[in-house]
């Protein structure tokens, strides 16, 4: 079957364990997680995970249905591209000498629609926020002049379609 | 008002008590039915031992020679019982020693807790004497485990850990204490747990799928069942009875199935996978519907996926959701526990017959009676085979007796030829294969049936990876009977090597020890058979003693299992020789 991109969302109770336990579930099946990102959720005091993966979708309902088992999981969707809007951020540490001598990096900065995070005397900070191949693109551009520093974070997304948590916790709490 | 608050304190009295974090656990096994637990103690755990000394009149724990054995035992004990066994360990090493037996309970699905000492919070992360990270040890090989480092933490743990390893599907849970919560008090008040927001043990069943499921049933010519111990764990044994016999439908188990149907029902026509019978592998690729009830079409029951009932509409009876279109596509897949969503589909199947496609489980079964079984069971070579002790077995117990497996040539011969009366009569490591489970599991299950006779069939390989545990039968008089089929060798892995590796025997020719001496030394009644005359009567001495009771029977050294599926061939492909 044919590799795609998904997002796996993750629905959680917070749980110092349940990361190792998740992380095991794709260790077992060698599915390299190309970004993971944990944060909070739209309901109090339950966690999101977003986790990418390059697979066939059969292993990626395998895997979600292996992650919804573990005790602490409320639920776990998975979606492609198209079902999500998703987006992911990436910081550029750039020498400030550049931005003197270097006519080209301020057309870059300009075109990339990136903020300006920080001038120091040193360096200057540069945030960017958007698709992969954006941040790729932007990379790109100023690795020639040198980049003192490159960070990007996992992908974070929300579906389209709505995931009813507020309603599976609802269901729980009339039992 | 002042009276009031007076009255109020005076009453809660009663419900909470101010006690060490060691004497809530003992508080909390006792509320959750326990009375019997299984460990070893050590440094990170004596306060919980020193609770366990003044509790003993109310709660038993059997010290057994390794936690290995601990765990098997309480393993033994839940699935001869339906109840939660229990395992107690120190950190570090006795920790450790549990892991095996957590991974079989995990690929079992048996209800087990195990509880380990952990050095105290201040030290944890400091790499302190006897400190590993158990929790992340289990994790993979536990339904859930936690680590607690206060005390107050304790009674919802504990009421967690029992609720989450006994409900839906069973599973292992470990609960990992640190020495600083044992010593500390708390304010205890117990509470049972009723439910985990975000785990949903048993799904809904859904009538919808039901009503599918009895429609391809009504129009299938022929309909097959294959069961496992899903039947067993959701108690569902009545339920798959009147299904098989309403509708007529031959039904065949899984390893770990045995025993959920009598062996002797007409229409039990008896085991699928590697070495199971000729009939029912064969016939899975000739059924037009196979009904799969709470099993998991293991790779040892399917050999080759590419070829495993692609003829046939599948229908999958099944408490845990991830393990539907896992391995085999479900037309209709129903969710829940077996015995609800039985109950729900008897009335919507027809009364049926299905004779002439009964007819050929049976014609097949001639095939193998005349080519494997009648020479396993009624040998007329002069060495001895283990078919022939399992139907000795048989014949002493008057099929009544819980037989536990470990291992091997031996494991797989007991298992097809050991007949059955009666449910959670069969303790085996079907999903692990674990040599060395069943001397520590015979002693769990005795002691978890005390009123029913328990044999252990152990292979002379396997009997030496736990034989230490004889040492429990031995300081309690565990009235279990042990028979030890030797053949000096690892046989299961020797007959791979004659079979696949040119009869290579790398590593699996064993010089044994005298065994009778060894049992002799704890005191166990003994006796060795090598001949075919003493056999009869030795088994029924042994089913007769009143004590423990060691048998080791010589048999061929060189036999081998058939029939066999070769690993990832069809089973279409069955090999009767
Ligand atoms: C702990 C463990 N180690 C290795 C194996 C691989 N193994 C499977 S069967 C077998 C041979 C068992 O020999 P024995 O106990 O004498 O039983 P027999 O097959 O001879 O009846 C071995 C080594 C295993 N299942 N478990
Ligand atoms: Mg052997």
């Amino acid at each position: 079957m044919e590799k795609q991109w998904y997002t796996i969302s993750v629905y959680s109770e917070n749980n110092v364990g349940l990361l190792n336990r998740i992380s095991g579930i794709f260790l077992k099946r060698h599915i390299n997680i190309e970004s993971l990102n944990v944060s909070k959720s739209e309901i109090d005091n339950v966690s999101k995970f977003t986790i990418v993966v390059v697979a066939p979708e059969e292993s990626v309902r395998k895997i979600v249905g292996q992650i919804e088992k573990q005790v602490e999981v409320i639920k776990a969707y998975y979606h492609t591209d198209d079902e999500t809007i998703y987006q992911e951020s990436a910081l550029f540490k750039i020498s400030s000498d550049l931005l003197f001598d270097e006519r080209q990096i301020q057309n870059i900065i300009k075109e990339s629609n990136s903020q300006i995070v920080t001038v120091a005397r040193d360096f200057f900070v540069l945030a960017k926020t958007g698709r992969r191949h954006e941040i790729d693109e932007m990379h790109d551009a100023f690795e020639p002049y040198g980049i003192m520093q490159f960070v990007r974070s996992g992908r974070i997304a929300v579906s389209k379609a709505a995931m009813p948590i507020t309603s599976i916790l609802a269901e729980f709490q009339n039992q | 008002m002042e009276t009031l608050k007076a009255q109020k304190k005076d009453s809660e009295k009663d419900t909470v008590m101010r006690i060490s974090g060691a004497e809530a656990i003992i508080h909390c096994l006792l509320a959750e039915g326990v009375d019997l637990i299984y460990g070893y103690p050590g440094g990170a755990i004596m306060p919980v031992y020193d609770e366990l000394y003044k509790f003993q009149d109310k709660l038993t724990h059997i010290l057994t020679r390794h936690e290995q054995g601990a765990t098997h035992a309480a393993q033994g004990y839940a699935r001869v019982s339906g109840k939660v066994g229990v395992a107690m360990a120190t950190s570090g090493p006795g920790a450790t020693n549990l892991v095996t037996g957590l991974a079989d309970a995990q690929i079992d699905s048996t209800p087990m807790v195990c509880i380990t000492g952990q050095v105290p919070r201040h030290l944890l992360g400091s790499d302190a004497f006897q400190e590993t990270d158990i929790v992340g040890i289990s994790t993979p090989v536990t339904k859930w485990n936690y680590q607690v480092t206060k005390a107050s933490e304790i009674p919802e743990i504990m009421a967690k850990a029992f609720y989450i390893a006994r409900s839906g599907r069973p599973g292992p849970v470990l609960i990992d204490i640190t020495k600083n919560a044992q010593f500390d008090e708390l304010d205890f008040t117990y509470e049972k747990c009723k439910g985990v927001r975000s785990y949903k043990p048993v799904p809904e069943p859904d009538l919808k799928a039901i009503e599918e499921a009895a429609e391809l049933i009504n129009n299938a010519k022929k309909p097959f069942i294959v069961f496992g111990q899903g039947v067993i764990l959701g108690e569902a044994e009545e339920e798959l009875k009147a299904l098989v016999e309403k509708a007529g439908i031959p039904a065949a188990w899984t390893i770990l199935g045995l025993s959920a149907m009598d062996t002797a029902h007409p229409l039990n026509v008896g085991m699928v996978g590697m070495h199971g019978n000729y009939g029912p592998n064969v016939l899975t690729n000739e059924c037009d519907l196979l009904i799969a009830i709470g099993m998991r079409f293991d790779d040892r029951v399917t050999g080759s996926l590419d070829t495993y009932a692609k003829q046939a509409k599948v229908i999958h009876f099944e408490i845990d959701p991830a393990e539907i279109n896992k391995n085999v596509k479900a037309d209709v897949a129903v969710l829940g526990n077996a015995r609800q969503t039985l109950d729900l589909l008897l009335p919507l199947v027809n009364k049926n017959e299905h004779a002439a496609w009964k007819a050929e489980f049976d014609k097949k079964y001639q095939i193998e009676y005349d080519t494997v079984i009648k020479n396993d069971i009624t040998p007329t070579k002069d060495g001895l085979t283990m078919g022939e002790v399992i139907e000795q077995i048989n014949i002493s117990s008057e099929h009544k007796a819980v037989i536990v497996t470990d291992v091997g040539q031996h494991q797989m011969i007991a298992c097809r030829y050991a007949k059955f009366k009666q449910s959670k009569s069969n303790i085996t490591s079907g999903g692990l294969g674990t040599m060395g489970f069943a001397l520590p599991a015979a002693i769990g299950a005795k002691m978890g049936a005390m009123n029913r006779e328990v044999v252990a069939v152990i292979g002379d390989g396997g009997y030496q990876m736990t034989i230490q545990e004889l040492g429990v039968i031995f300081q309690h008089k565990v009235p279990v009977k042990i028979v030890v089929l030797n053949n000096d060798h690892l046989g299961m892995v020797r007959q791979w090597q004659e079979l696949f590796f040119e009869s290579r025997y790398a590593s699996t020719v064993m010089v044994n020890p005298d065994f009778v001496k060894i049992a002799e030394g704890y005191h166990i009644k003994s006796r060795r058979v090598s001949v075919r005359s003493e056999l009869k009567d030795a088994v029924a001495e042994m089913i007769a003693s009143k004590d423990s009771y060691f048998l080791e029977v010589k048999v061929e050294k060189e036999d081998n299992v058939f029939p066999m599926i070769p690993s990832g061939a069809s089973v279409s492909d069955i090999r009767l020789k």
